[in-house]
């Protein structure tokens, strides 16, 4: 093959359905006979114990055919498992108390949603409202109230880990900085909201038809909760999903939820969340207090840090949670090379809506505080923020790396994905441009942020959460892997179909998996066609299978290599047995098996295809009957959680540098982006352009938590961000004026194609990098960014509280020691 | 996110529209772009026995220049007054405004009458008719009246229109050929309702300077600056005077705090954007 479509930003074939309108998603799915809806009936108190239910006036309401109670999920449900041994019992709707606004209480079935909404504000629930706790510090104290009587406190989880020797490391240190971060909840706003049908079937199987996205942990979860065999319950999801972004994976306990009341009712129930469901009660990112601290030597050499978190899941636990701690256990040093490391991750329960995976599940905190401690070390140090990361970034003659945390970084190249942003944003240039600006009195400022960017979490890393005297115990069965299964057949005519067990949100898998098929067979992405619509009944699926986590780029695509691989192989042993040669002189090339030497007759996929479908009689003895195969593909580094809490968290681990400029305005505190660069290392890059779609993405979804989104609660619970007039998703026109991408290639050796995750990318850097150049921006006045998000508001309160602590807003360096670039435009 | 069972009625001439509105007594709701009402119709929390939609009255459509006056019937949409050459010739500031009112689609749909009526302090347009002495025309079972933006509005979503009056006509003085104006705002995202707006006009005629100066964003209703109004007309438009009128506007706002500005910040911006807005309008003014 002379030509490759790998690497080519070949136009998706998935946009001419999308774009006109004629996508398949979960609420166009086809008629279903007596199909009703649902509507849910949710707590509008943060903390309310439950005194009984009315549900008479509902259930004689016009169309109602059913209604449950939190009374029917206790007697006919079992609570969810939790990743957690704290005895939190999560069941798919509120049965004792209600814990946050928005929790589901009840469901009325009716003919349409409007009907189901009218009775569903007939449902009375009488409760004795309690006090409320929102923030985790504070729902830690002793006179906190507490959420779950049978815990006894509001902290779910906490685990103390601890890498290497880090009390020595700070007792030996030159340097010791400490600071304190908040990161705010937020989620996703995936175009598309959560939807389910559930039918029950005559034979005693459930049907639900939504728009699931994995881990497929979450299927044998609910059939528990369900009481039904795994094989009693068929999830099956619509080739369309209008986004996620790690959201979805929390729509199970809706699909426990949705079921319930389809047996109930007697009929198939449809319930598509509304927006303001969505907002209420979806999903999230976890709100965070961290305490970090960091000690080095005085040659800015990093020896270690402390990291104290307190993640807020808010009313209940729920699985993947406390991810939101350790998903990153493996990358926690991110691109440094110290060595000594405390972790103190307490997962605290408080009253607020339930929080899971949010694109760059946990990194977007991990690396806000990190950068933030990074840029402090410079300061301290009288270095440039470009010259302290380069100190300590570990260096690509270690490569592949094991981390001191037990993380297995495959590839990269640090240094030079450095030094290309570097190159990009022509840094020394912006310095002179900021130091011209900071003589005009202008707020100008320039941030860095690194990090490690990790794609298909090693499922093994939830057990991080549990004690090693847990795991340790002979009941316990440790956990691991990360896998994805393709299919590939050729037909008669010789035309390619390959079958997915994923679920696409957006990503383009067919037009990628296309891409791969037509480099492994010699033929074109035309020839392909790509079937995914995940069903468990008829697909090859595991546990932690799904589209999450950046996995396809990965996990999937070399599943999609491999079995290509094994059917070409297949066609030359075949070839082979017909030109009556040794395979070994035969090659693949061109769309057709050739003769090595390049002498002698060649046969083409068509032509096998057609004789081996036609005349079995013409296959070699033992040789299988039938032109396709079948790869499950898994990483042999994904190995479960050691006995010392080291787990190599994720698979693949690409690379991100991120260089921004902005200006803060002297007089209304808003903030311009005035050059955004970003870099990233994700092995071989399959289409250009869907690449890019997603770093552009991942990057309006950082700004979003740096800038604009937070789900907001007051102090006595009630939610105050229900409606897209607070809650602020960044649109185009708050994009930056340009995102200036270059790409470094390191390989993976663990993916036949060398290909990395990227679909979180920039979600996790921006929130760092806007942060660091706002703070730089500010430094004349001393102050520094420890909060998300930034609004004009906040910024100007900060602003002006400086200006009354004696730092006059006005154009200073002094006592600021950071070195110029070009000292002929320093300004002292 | 349904509403509740509401009548639907559809009419086609303005006192169709109003036998209508008498009919429920108050328990009808005018429909004009639907930009706000509707979604509070399936937040349900606008609960109406019915809604009578006033865009097949086409007559409520239009804009002329009369009498020294730019009328623009009630249900002209934002986008068509973008693009009213009209307005772009004699009403500037209010071409410039409605740039700032929501995206495209929003204003494709919303429309002057019901921008005013629905009186979000917020908004643009109620801030424009403030600072060009405007009047809005309503008709109910009694006759017309005209109401100036004082009269009219009362507080956040109130106005004094009765609920048998439809707001029909807004009537904007030409501004005078030469005036210089600006419309300077600040919200977290473009297209969203102002953290604060400040309509700004100024004209020079015969060696005096007349200033128009009003807010959105800084209090319950659209507030009129005349005081900071009086510095610049007094001390013409140089920088210290227009500074001077800048500080003098952030004393006389009354704004609130919400989710998205605190109450000192609002009067800080009330201040800087007056100051930003009459400096612009200044540099255009002939």
């Amino acid at each position: 093959m002379s030509d490759r479509w790998i690497g080519k930003s070949v136009k998706r074939v998935e946009d001419f359905r999308l774009l006109t309108g004629r996508g398949t998603y979960i609420d166009d799915h086809p008629p279903i006979g007596n199909i009703h809806h649902a509507a849910i009936v949710r707590s509008r108190h943060p903390h309310a114990r439950i005194l009984g239910y009315d549900v008479s006036k509902a259930r004689a309401a016009e169309g109602v055919v059913g209604v449950i109670t939190g009374d029917d999920v206790a007697r006919e449900t079992k609570p969810f498992a939790v990743g957690v041994t704290t005895p939190v019992h999560y069941y798919c709707a509120a049965t004792d108390k209600v814990r946050f606004v928005g929790e589901p209480v009840a469901v009325v079935v009716a003919r349409d949603r409007y009907l189901a909404e009218d009775a569903a504000e007939l449902v009375d629930v009488e409760y004795e409202p309690l006090p409320a706790v929102v923030d985790p510090e504070k729902a830690l104290q002793p006179d906190a109230p507490v959420l779950h009587d049978k815990v006894g406190t509001n902290l779910a989880g906490h685990r103390r880990l601890v890498y290497g020797d880090p009390e020595r490391a700070f007792r030996e240190a030159d340097v010791v900085l400490r600071e304190r971060f908040r990161f705010p909840k937020y989620g996703s706003t995936p175009i598309e909201t959560y939807g389910i049908i559930a039918r029950w079937e005559p034979d005693g199987i459930c049907t639900v038809w939504s728009n699931f996205m994995g881990p497929f942990i979450m299927h044998p979860l609910t059939a528990r909760v369900l009481g039904l065999p795994e094989n009693k319950l068929r999830f099956i999801v619509p080739t369309d999903i209008g986004g996620s972004f790690g959201i979805k994976s929390s729509i199970y306990p809706y699909i426990a939820l949705i079921a319930l009341a389809a047996k109930h009712a007697g009929v198939p129930v449809k319930w598509i969340e509304d927006r303001r469901e969505h907002l209420l009660a979806s999903s999230s990112g976890t709100d965070r207090v961290a305490y970090r601290e960091l000690a080095a030597k005085r040659d800015g050499t990093v020896v270690g840090m402390r990291f104290k978190w307190l993640d807020n899941v808010g009313g209940y636990i729920r699985s993947p949670e406390p991810g939101c701690s350790f998903r990153p256990t493996g990358n926690f040093v991110g691109p440094y090379a110290f060595q000594h490391l405390e972790v103190d991750a307490s997962v605290v329960m408080t009253n607020k809506s339930l929080t899971g995976p949010n694109r760059g599940y946990a990194c977007g905190h991990l690396y806000f505080e990190t950068e933030g401690m990074m840029d402090r070390l410079a300061d301290e140090l009288g270095l440039d923020p470009i010259e302290i990361r380069r100190r300590n970034l570990i260096a690509p003659e270690q490569m592949p790396y094991r981390t001191p945390t037990g993380g297995y970084y495959d590839s990269g190249d640090y240094p030079a994905a450095l030094d290309k942003a570097v190159q990009v944003a022509d840094y020394a240039d912006l310095r002179r441009q900021q130091a011209r600006a900071r003589a005009n009195g202008r707020w100008f400022g320039i941030g860095v942020a690194l990090a490690v960017d990790p794609s298909v979490s090693n499922m093994g890393y939830v057990a991080t959460a549990l004690d090693p005297e847990f795991r340790a115990k002979p009941e316990y069965l440790p956990k691991s892997g990360a896998v994805d299964a393709a299919t590939v057949k050729i037909d008669p005519l010789g035309r390619v179909t390959t079958i997915l067990g994923t679920t696409p949100q957006g990503q383009g898998h067919q037009t990628v998996v296309a891409q791969i098929v037509a480099d492994e067979l010699g033929l074109t992405p035309d020839d392909i066609t790509v079937v995914d619509e995940m069903d468990t009944f008829t697909r090859i699926w595991s546990i932690s299978s799904g589209t999450y986590s950046s996995r396809f780029g990965s996990v999937g695509t070399s599943a999609v290599a491999l079995a290509a691989r094994k059917l070409r192989a297949k066609l030359v042993d075949y070839a082979a047995h017909l030109m009556e040669r040794p395979a070994a002189d035969l090659e693949f090339r061109d769309g057709a098996v050739r003769p090595r030497s390049g002498k002698g007759p060649s046969y083409s996929v068509k032509d096998l295809a057609g004789r081996a479908h036609w005349n079995t009689e013409s296959l070699p003895d033992g040789m299988e009957p039938g032109l396709q195969a079948t790869a499950v593909f898994g990483f042999g580094v994904s190995r479960a959680v050691d006995a010392e809490d080291r787990v190599n968290s994720s698979n693949t681990y690409g690379f991100i540098a991120e260089i921004m400029a902005v200006e803060v305005d002297r007089r209304t505190a808003a903030i311009t982006i005035l050059k955004y660069v970003t870099v990233h290392d994700a092995g071989t890059i399959i289409n250009p352009m869907i690449a890019e779609g997603q770093i552009y993405g991942g990057a309006l979804h950082g700004l979003g938590g740096a800038l604009y989104e937070e789900l907001k609660y007051d102090d006595d619970g009630q939610f105050l961000t229900g409606t897209f007039m607070d809650y602020l998703v960044p649109t185009a026109t708050e994009a930056p004026a340009e995102i200036e991408i270059a790409h470094i290639v390191s390989p993976s050796p663990l993916t036949p194609l060398g290909s990395k995750g990227l679909g979180e990318s920039s979600s996790m850097t921006v929130p760092a990098v806007i942060a660091n150049a706002v703070s730089d921006a500010l430094r004349p006045l001393g102050i520094r960014i420890t909060e998300l998000p930034m609004t004009p508001s906040n910024l100007w309160e900060m602003i002006r509280q400086a200006g009354d602590r004696g730092a006059e807003p006005r154009a200073s360096r002094a006592g600021h020691p950071r070195p110029e670039p070009d000292s002929r435009h320093s300004l002292q | 996110m349904k509403p509740p069972k509401f009548e639907y009625h559809a009419p086609s001439t303005l006192d169709e529209a109003l036998a209508l509105l008498a009919r429920y007594n108050g328990d009808a709701k005018l429909l004009a772009g639907g930009q706000s009402l509707v979604p509070l119709l399936n937040f349900r929390l606008a609960r109406p026995a019915a809604l009578i939609d006033l865009n097949r009255i086409t007559s409520l459509a239009y804009i002329r220049e009369h009498d020294g006056h730019v009328r623009l019937g009630a249900m002209t949409r934002q986008r068509a007054i973008e693009f009213s050459p009209v307005v772009a010739r004699r009403l500037p500031l209010l071409r410039e405004a409605t740039r700032w009112v929501g995206h495209l689609p929003i204003r494709s749909r919303g429309t002057i009458g019901g921008s005013i009526a629905h009186a979000d302090p917020s908004a643009e347009y109620p801030a424009v008719l403030t600072a060009l002495e405007g009047e809005v025309v309503a008709r109910g079972p009694k006759g017309e009246r005209t109401l100036s933006s004082g009269a009219l509005f009362e507080t956040y979503l109130t106005t004094t229109l009765a609920p048998d009056e439809i707001l029909t006509e807004v009537r904007l003085p030409v501004m005078p050929e030469g005036a210089g104006w600006a419309f300077e705002e600040l919200a977290r995202r473009h297209g969203d309702f102002a953290i604060v707006g400040v309509a700004a006009a100024v004209w020079r005629s015969g060696g005096r300077v007349t200033a128009r100066l009003a807010t959105a964003g800084a209090g319950g209703t659209p507030r009129r600056l005349r005081a900071a109004e009086e510095i610049v007309e007094r001390d013409g438009l140089g920088a210290a005077a227009i500074e001077a009128a800048g500080r003098r506007a952030s004393e006389l706002v009354e704004p609130d705090a919400d989710i998205h500005a605190s109450a000192d910040y609002r009067r800080h911006l009330a201040g800087v954007l007056t100051e930003r807005a009459l400096k612009r309008a200044a540099e255009r003014a002939a």
